[in-house]
């Protein structure tokens, strides 16, 4: 009885911590693409992910922070727990002060790369999440923004 | 990570057992391709069980080390994909293109002794 009643509120705390909970990882080489991706992976099954979910979000992770590497050499990734109507979710923001991204449409269509990547990338993720927003300027760098919702 | 590269017979097995780096997957690449010829190995298993994710940087390194290897005249078989690693690699686009894959290192080793137990796929 007692413990019942200890264990709910920490249980209600823990959840409403998970809620607001924000990471931002700093991408200065390849080994901290893997970092990333240990932590939103991480961060995707205490949200309720599944085990696929998240490591496909792990997956999206991976992608937009070897973009960062790749490109812009420096910036971050950020971690961010969100609610929208009532559903969990993550977002995911990539931020560097790169070259920036010179043509975003043919970048999101495919088969489009100039690191000699392979060019699936941002393709690839778009199809992935619920939302993607990428805001680039030449010479100043980009800042994308997924997010996706717990179904 | 240093991945651990066994010669079982004709064969090479290198089972990954932790997450990789970018550098580390490339260093493992030149490692298998160099000593299939120190070993004169006929035949390349690589486990990838330990990798958490294949995305596009893996799966392009991992598909070029099969034809390097093939062009130094040895094959490679590539075991271990895990149920969400293959979903996820399905839903980004990513394909092996022609590498051959198979369940698991006891399947691998069947493929190359010709007598699998199983069907075998090549992905495209």
């Amino acid at each position: 009885m007692t413990r019942g009643a200890e264990a709910l509120p920490r249980m209600a705390s823990g959840l409403a911590k998970n809620l607001n909970e924000t990471a931002t990882i700093a991408i200065d080489a390849v080994a901290d693409i893997v970092t990333a991706r240990q932590r939103g992976r991480e961060m995707a099954l205490r949200l309720g992910f599944s085990e696929t979910e998240s490591t496909l979000i792990a997956t999206i992770i991976s992608e937009l922070s070897r973009n960062v590497v790749l490109y812009a050499q420096h910036g971050e990734i950020r971690l961010e727990a969100s609610t929208k109507s009532g559903k969990r979710g993550l977002v995911i923001i990539s931020h560097d002060e790169g070259p920036g991204i010179p043509d975003v449409q043919r970048a999101i269509v495919g088969g489009y790369s100039t690191s000699g990547g392979l060019g699936l990338g941002l393709c690839g993720v778009q199809r992935m999440v619920d939302e993607l927003h990428i805001d680039t300027k030449i010479g100043r760098g980009t800042t994308i923004t997924a997010k996706k919702w717990l179904s | 990570m240093d991945v651990p590269v066994l010669k079982q017979r004709d064969y090479l097995i290198a089972s990954v057992q932790a997450v990789l780096t970018d550098r580390d997957l490339v260093v493992l690449r030149d490692r298998l391709v160099e000593q299939v010829g120190y070993y004169r190995s006929i035949g390349v298993i690589l486990d990838v069980t330990g990798l958490d994710v294949m995305d596009s940087f893996s799966v392009r390194t991992l598909r070029d080390m099969a034809h390097m290897i093939r062009l130094r005249g040895a094959d490679t078989v590539i075991v271990g994909i895990q149920p969400e690693v293959a979903f996820s690699m399905v839903q980004l686009g990513l394909s092996l293109e022609g590498v051959p894959t198979a369940l698991d290192l006891e399947e691998g080793l069947a493929y190359f002794d010709n007598r699998p137990k199983r069907n075998h796929t090549r992905l495209r």
